[in-house]
């Protein structure tokens, strides 16, 4: 440190100060998100999973265009309380094929991560055109129009092709198939389906 | 984790210490040229820059955090595959299937390694575990009447059958009455915990294109008149002459699967006791479109012990007061 002051080199020059900035900032990255991209623990699935088929798919389109994300968690931390009320805790081998995540922050409604094959499909149906019908206490929005609006599979076959891009095994006749399978189907019938299929891939 | 790429993480992460350290060291001396706590000659709007030095309680604070962290990575796991001094782990995060799950928790104790979440299993299992072997080993139907047993039971169902069969277990439309002794798949303490454990799926088919709009305004009536509800005659003689499709499930008689000791859970329908809704136009809808109720299955969710208990709870439902011969 030939030069007494780089202090004051930094401060006057903004350039020099963000690269360094940056410089300084990498380090918590490279440490804390690049080796996630190449372990085992979180690339490879967990065993037996199978892709979304393509009714789940739009159905998980229509949780992330309704918001659920915002009132549903989909994350079973490792504690006993939770285990007991929601399942086995949720582990990174079951988040690999979704793109984005939907783990959320905030629990205003239980979780969701296990909710698959918890409820029937008729539970589901009645709690989605009116909460209160079912759960007395519940604060959850209805969604009638799910019921009515229905699919029209136009990007279904897109969507399947750029998420095999990253990575989800899905065939070609799955994309072929794709606009045929969720042909006629409810919005309802779609999110019903995407729930169903909610953590059943850990066996 | 690979050793490359555990190497990557302790390649990083220390120097970022050490760097912290010497940036500090540096930041501790004056290099500007002006004593501490002088101007040192700007001024703005009459607001000057005083060269004041690192506050003394910021700069303890890094240095605590410094002395903090290398204390940390060295007893739990931060640097790359360094499990740290405590052995402590949150979870298995790692697993990729129940079985593996399960393995994991056995190599864990095995090992003595300090995993959180199974040392939270295993000392809730030593309070709770004995409550739950004392009440497995009794019968369903001497817990049935255990006010401790039912109380279990109780929040059991609250949690997990209310939301379907409601808090008073009278069901709603779709999803039975538990309280009234009519069963789909049986009412005995056996067949309530096979329902339990293992769920049941119902299918009705719906009957529009075998029966036709006419036929289903037959069968409708002859439905409602098994009931000993009054309906169009007529209709309801071309209806019994259908009826053939119908008892392979419901029975000849229409008394439902039960009455016939077959598996089918297709209710009785000459009770008046209506699952989807006794109205003529709720019993079209039914035979219009079909039904397909499911109960889910819960033996993964709450484990036999539980379920043995739920099931004591259910059976109290439909039978509140103790049979004679055992009190």
């Amino acid at each position: 440190m030939s030069n007494k002051n780089h202090h004051d080199k930094i401060e006057r020059s903004v350039g020099l100060l963000a690269i360094l900035t940056i410089v300084a900032i990498s380090f918590g990255t490279l440490v804390l998100i690049t080796p996630l991209f190449f372990l085992d623990e979180t690339t490879q699935p967990v065993d037996g999973m199978t892709p979304y088929t393509a009714l789940q798919l739009e159905g998980r389109d229509i949780y992330i265009r309704e918001g659920c994300v915002g009132c549903h968690s989909q994350m079973i931390r490792p504690f006993r309380a939770e285990v007991e009320r929601y399942g086995h805790y949720s582990v990174a081998g079951e988040s690999v094929w979704d793109h984005p995540f939907l783990w959320g922050s905030k629990r205003t409604g239980p979780d969701l991560a296990r909710v698959g094959e918890r409820y029937s499909d008729d539970w589901h149906h009645a709690h989605l055109m009116d909460p209160r019908s079912v759960v007395p206490q519940s604060n959850m929005p209805a969604f009638p129009w799910l019921d009515k609006n229905v699919l029209d599979g136009k990007y279904t076959a897109k969507k399947m092709q750029v998420l095999r891009s990253f990575g989800l095994p899905y065939t070609d006749e799955d994309i072929e198939g794709a606009a045929a399978a969720v042909e006629g189907k409810t919005e309802m019938q779609a999110l019903i389906a995407y729930l169903q299929s909610l953590g059943t891939h850990l066996k | 984790m690979s050793s490359f790429w555990s190497a990557w993480i302790i390649v990083l992460t220390l120097p970022v210490l050490i760097g912290c350290a010497i940036l500090l060291t540096w930041n501790l001396k004056n290099y500007v040229g002006v004593p501490e706590d002088e101007t040192t000659g700007h001024e703005v709007d009459g607001i000057e820059e005083i060269n004041n030095p690192l506050p003394r309680w910021w700069t303890y604070m890094f240095i605590l955090t410094l002395v903090w962290s290398v204390f940390y990575l060295a007893a739990y796991p931060g640097l790359g595959n360094w499990k740290g001094f405590l052995g402590w782990t949150s979870s298995n995060q790692g697993i990729k299937s129940l079985e593996e799950s399960q393995l994991a928790v056995v190599k864990a104790v095995e090992e003595g390694r300090n995993v959180e979440f199974d040392r939270e299993m295993v000392r809730a299992d030593e309070v709770y575990g004995p409550v739950f072997q004392q009440f497995a080993k009794r019968d369903v139907l001497d817990l049935a009447y255990d006010d401790d047993a039912i109380k279990i039971g109780q929040r059991l169902f609250l949690q997990n059958c209310a939301l379907c069969h409601g808090s008073n277990a009278r069901g709603q439309h779709g999803f039975p009455n538990l309280t009234d002794n009519d069963w789909l798949y049986g009412g005995t303490p056996e067949k309530i915990k096979e329902t339990l454990l293992h769920g049941r799926k119902a299918v009705m088919p719906g009957w529009f294109d075998a029966l036709g709009e006419q036929g289903i305004k037959e069968m409708t009536a002859y439905v409602l008149s098994l009931s000993g509800r009054s309906v169009n005659e007529r209709d309801a003689e071309a209806g019994k002459a259908k009826f053939a499709l119908c008892a392979a499930c419901h029975g000849p008689d229409g008394k439902g699967s039960l009455a016939h000791n077959l598996p089918f859970g297709a209710p009785n329908l000459t009770d008046n006791i209506w699952l989807y809704g006794g109205s003529a136009r709720a019993v079209e809808e039914t035979l219009i479109k079909g039904r397909n109720g499911v109960m889910p299955a819960f033996k993964q969710t709450l484990g036999e012990d539980k379920v043995h208990i739920l099931t004591a709870y259910v059976y109290r439902l439909a039978n509140p007061e103790k049979p004679a011969e055992q009190q």
